[in-house]
């Protein structure tokens, strides 16, 4: 047994951070460590300089664009761009649509999105809940009717992430009626500017427009827009949950979190001496900080599983209910670390081209904000219940 | 032992409830936070013609009478229909400032027009980089030339900007941290050298950031002891406290209602989301720390009175700290159980969960107050368990 990276690994590791290093805007960078709101083009301009090196989807296979890098090579790519402050990969096209075309689409449908992908020129989104189906999402309403060769689809999505900025959407759909509700869905590809499209925003609750609804209305969907078989949807939906495993625990990114929250506890001061010095608070920091050193060896063990070629299964759960759980302590934490300077709630302060007066210190101006909106991390993605009924039925047995 | 209220006390919280059921609703309150004054001047003039505005005034005064119980009754249903009025600030902060330590003539002159609602009152007491420390005052106050000269600045003053006068804490003696040499003085917002700059919070309330220069005001504006100001200050904070508490019950009950009735109503595989055991542990778990919550809002209703200010103080910072616990708790379930309906801003859910946020930190958090409490129990007593000594000598 043993922790350390192998020499190949440690180069590797030195190839990817310098590269980092000397690409990576410093303004970007700040506006991501600083929680800035990151606009469409923030993602872009790292996405687009990442493919110039052609790593735009670490996960993909050489074949496909992609760098070809085994789970820890990913592993070590996603720590070296989180320390560093990079944005995130938006997930939507790279680690979801992506590899379900890889895996099931079509030559046509590989010939002409994963280019697409690759260099950014289109922007997906998810389109799988509804307002009736969430957690349950198999009861999912949204028809597709087939006339020809279109479909005919019909239905409400909603939660819809970034859809406002989305070229794309994949959909799944009902095609059949009848059988078990897992049967008779379909994974549909959406072009967004087709007309009876429209998009509606929803706000949230720390004011953010990040969530939409999708309506559908006798939109026509080109039949060689049906990735894979008809009603072999569910499958394809399945596949790509449990794909990308190892970005589910938020461990890099949680821990640049952490140190800005020590930065944070040691600019702020208490009772004449810095917050982080006081035994109270500073414990809680460390609390959160052990579980993050554990989650990130269990993060490893599942990912040197992952290399040797063990099939995905239940440890993803684990890994979001304890990595969103560190997530949300460590907004909890950066909140409670500035005091009252927590309640102003000034949008534009943390957004581009502002240049007014902070109401205390800059840092704590979007923290009570980001604190409610990472209240989602535990109901996106499968809620932290439903995962909880993964471990207890996949695991225990249960 | 009685936990039932009096006859006028069930009459006010008769009258509190359905005056806000009539006025107060949800989209009503929207429009409040929204507009420019930051507060409701068609609702202030209502809670005045109730007689609600002077529930903290004395009879002596054409005021109600009340204290902490009457306090708590109000506070509770501003908790369910998230108030965003000025009534701590002014009602209970103000006024209790005022009837604790005011001259005859403030009190004479004040407390009518307070209680008539032509009048509103802040505190500013917290200062940039004080946190929550009511003794860290750093803003200074000299008398010269027959007139107090007061400078620096104060953090996050909720309701400042609608107040027709301020109460500011100021060193007249000491250094930031010292408990003496402390004193509180009325300053009128209007003054030369008084600035502000407002701004909305996280819950829908506005608050400033002020600063004094040199302002120039009266000797007759020192309100109690000059430089015995920190245990007024506390005791009304205290007081603010013990009503932000009430609040924090009213928002829970409020969230539990609605948690529950969204667990009968929402279906997911094919069942009313309420069937899943694993949900209904999660309910019964908020239900205990609110009704834990409840009986803290109802100790602290009661000890805010009480002349013993380390039992009043242990009291408080126990009810704060639980609550502010079990706030978050509440409040963090809440959105959960609702799944992506709770994470929008249309439903009400966010709104509540918004207000215990900023209950819990307001006058202190949790951890605050934990410390309180720890430094009140310092002084007690230790418990004696020692052994009577053994009469038999030994062998
Ligand atoms: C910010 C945000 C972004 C999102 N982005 C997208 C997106 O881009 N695309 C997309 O398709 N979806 C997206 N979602 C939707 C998300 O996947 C759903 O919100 C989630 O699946 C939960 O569904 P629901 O909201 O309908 O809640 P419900 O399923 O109604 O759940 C309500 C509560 O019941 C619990 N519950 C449900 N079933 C069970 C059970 N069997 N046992 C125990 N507890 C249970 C849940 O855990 C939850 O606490 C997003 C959601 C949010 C909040």
């Amino acid at each position: 047994m043993n922790l350390d990276f192998t020499p190949e690994e440690l180069a590797f590791r030195d190839e990817v951070r310098g590269f980092v290093r000397s690409h990576l805007p410093r303004e970007l960078s700040l506006k991501v460590i600083e929680h800035k709101r990151l606009s469409k083009d923030d993602y872009l301009v790292w996405q687009r300089i990442l493919h110039g090196r052609g790593w735009s989807a670490p996960s993909w296979p050489r074949a496909f664009g992609g760098p070809g890098w085994n789970a820890v090579q990913r592993h070590i790519f996603d720590e070296e761009c989180a320390a560093a402050g990079a944005p995130p990969i938006i997930a939507f096209g790279v680690y979801m649509v992506g590899p379900v075309i890889i895996a099931f689409g079509s030559p046509a449908q590989q010939a002409k999105y994963l280019p697409r992908i690759l260099s950014s020129e289109d922007w997906w989104c998810q389109g799988y809940s509804e307002p009736g189906s969430g957690s349950d999402l198999a009861s999912l309403k949204t028809r597709a009717e087939r006339r020809g060769d279109t479909y005919v689809v019909n239905g409400q999505k909603t939660w819809t992430t970034l859809a406002q900025y989305a070229d794309m959407m994949f959909c799944l759909v009902r095609t059949g009626a009848g059988g078990k509700k897992q049967e008779g869905i379909s994974f549909l590809l959406i072009d967004m500017r087709s007309p009876g499209v429209s998009v509606r925003p929803i706000i949230t609750l720390d004011g953010e427009h990040e969530v939409n609804e999708v309506w559908l209305e006798n939109v026509e969907v080109p039949v060689e827009n049906l990735v894979g078989e008809e009603g072999r949807g569910w499958t394809y939906a399945k596949f790509l949950l449990s794909h990308e495993r190892s970005g589910i625990a938020g461990v890099s990114r949680s821990k640049r979190e952490l140190a800005w929250l020590k930065h944070i506890a040691a600019s702020e001061t208490d009772g004449g001496h810095r917050l982080i010095d006081n035994p109270r608070f500073r414990d809680k920091i460390s609390r959160v900080e052990i579980e993050l050193m554990a989650l990130e060896i269990t993060n490893l063990r599942v990912l040197a599983a992952e290399r040797e070629g063990k099939p995905p299964g239940a440890e993803a759960s684990i890994l979001k209910i304890k990595g969103t759980e560190i997530q949300q302590s460590l907004t909890e934490l950066m909140m409670e670390a500035v005091g009252p300077y927590a309640l102003p709630h000034l949008p534009l302060s943390w957004g581009d081209h502002w240049l007014g007066e902070h109401v205390g210190p800059a840092y704590a101006a979007p923290l009570a904000a980001r604190y409610f909106n990472y209240r989602k991390v535990s109901i996106y993605g499968g809620s932290n219940e439903i995962q909880r009924n993964i471990v207890a039925q996949q695991i225990l047995g249960l | 032992m009685d936990f039932d209220f009096t006859q006028e006390q069930l009459l006010l919280q008769d009258s509190v409830r359905k005056f806000l059921e009539k006025n107060y609703d949800f989209d009503t309150r929207r429009e409040i936070v929204a507009a420019r004054q930051g507060f409701g001047p068609m609702a202030w003039q209502g809670l005045a013609s109730l007689g609600l505005l002077g529930v903290n005034v004395p009879e002596s005064h054409g005021g109600f009478g009340g204290g902490g119980v009457e306090t708590m009754i109000v506070m509770e249903a501003f908790g369910r229909h998230l108030v965003v009025e000025p009534w701590v600030a002014s009602a209970v902060m103000g006024t209790s400032c005022i009837v604790t330590a005011g001259t005859d003539d403030q009190r004479n002159y004040l407390l009518p027009l307070m209680a008539s609602g032509e009048m509103k009152l802040a505190c500013a007491f917290l200062e940039p980089g004080g946190r929550y420390d009511l003794s860290r005052v750093a803003t200074t106050a000299r008398l010269e030339g027959g007139f107090w000269h007061i400078s620096g600045s104060k953090a996050v003053v909720v309701h400042g900007a609608v107040a027709d006068l301020l109460i500011v804490s100021a060193r007249t003696a000491g250094q930031p941290g010292d408990a003496e040499g402390i004193s509180l003085f009325f300053v009128n917002p209007g003054e030369e050298g008084v600035e502000g700059r407002e701004f909305p919070l996280y819950d829908g309330t506005r608050a400033v950031e002020a600063s004094f220069h040199d302002v120039r005001v009266s000797s007759d504006s020192l309100i109690g002891v000059q430089d015995q100001g920190l245990p007024l200050v506390e005791l009304v904070v205290d007081r603010a406290i013990a009503a932000l508490c009430a609040e924090a019950v009213g928002c829970m009950q409020a969230l539990m209602e609605r948690t529950t009735e969204y667990l009968k109503t929402r279906q997911q595989f094919g069942v009313p989301i309420g069937r899943f055991q694993a949900l209904q542990h999660r309910m019964v778990d908020m239900l205990v720390h609110t009704e834990q919550a409840r009986s803290m809002a109802m100790l602290a209703a009661l000890r805010v009175e009480s002349p013993d200010a380390a039992q009043r103080r242990k009291a408080v910072s126990a009810a704060k700290e639980l609550i502010g616990r079990a706030g978050r708790f509440v409040g963090q379930q809440a959105v959960q159980l609702h799944g992506g309906m709770g994470m929008t801003e249309e439903l009400d859910v966010g709104h509540y969960v918004k207000r215990l946020q900023a209950i819990d930190t307001q006058f202190g958090d949790a951890d605050w107050h934990l410390d309180r409490f720890v430094a009140a129990e310092a002084a007690a007593p230790l418990p004696d368990f020692s052994r009577p000594r053994s009469k038999w000598k030994k062998l």
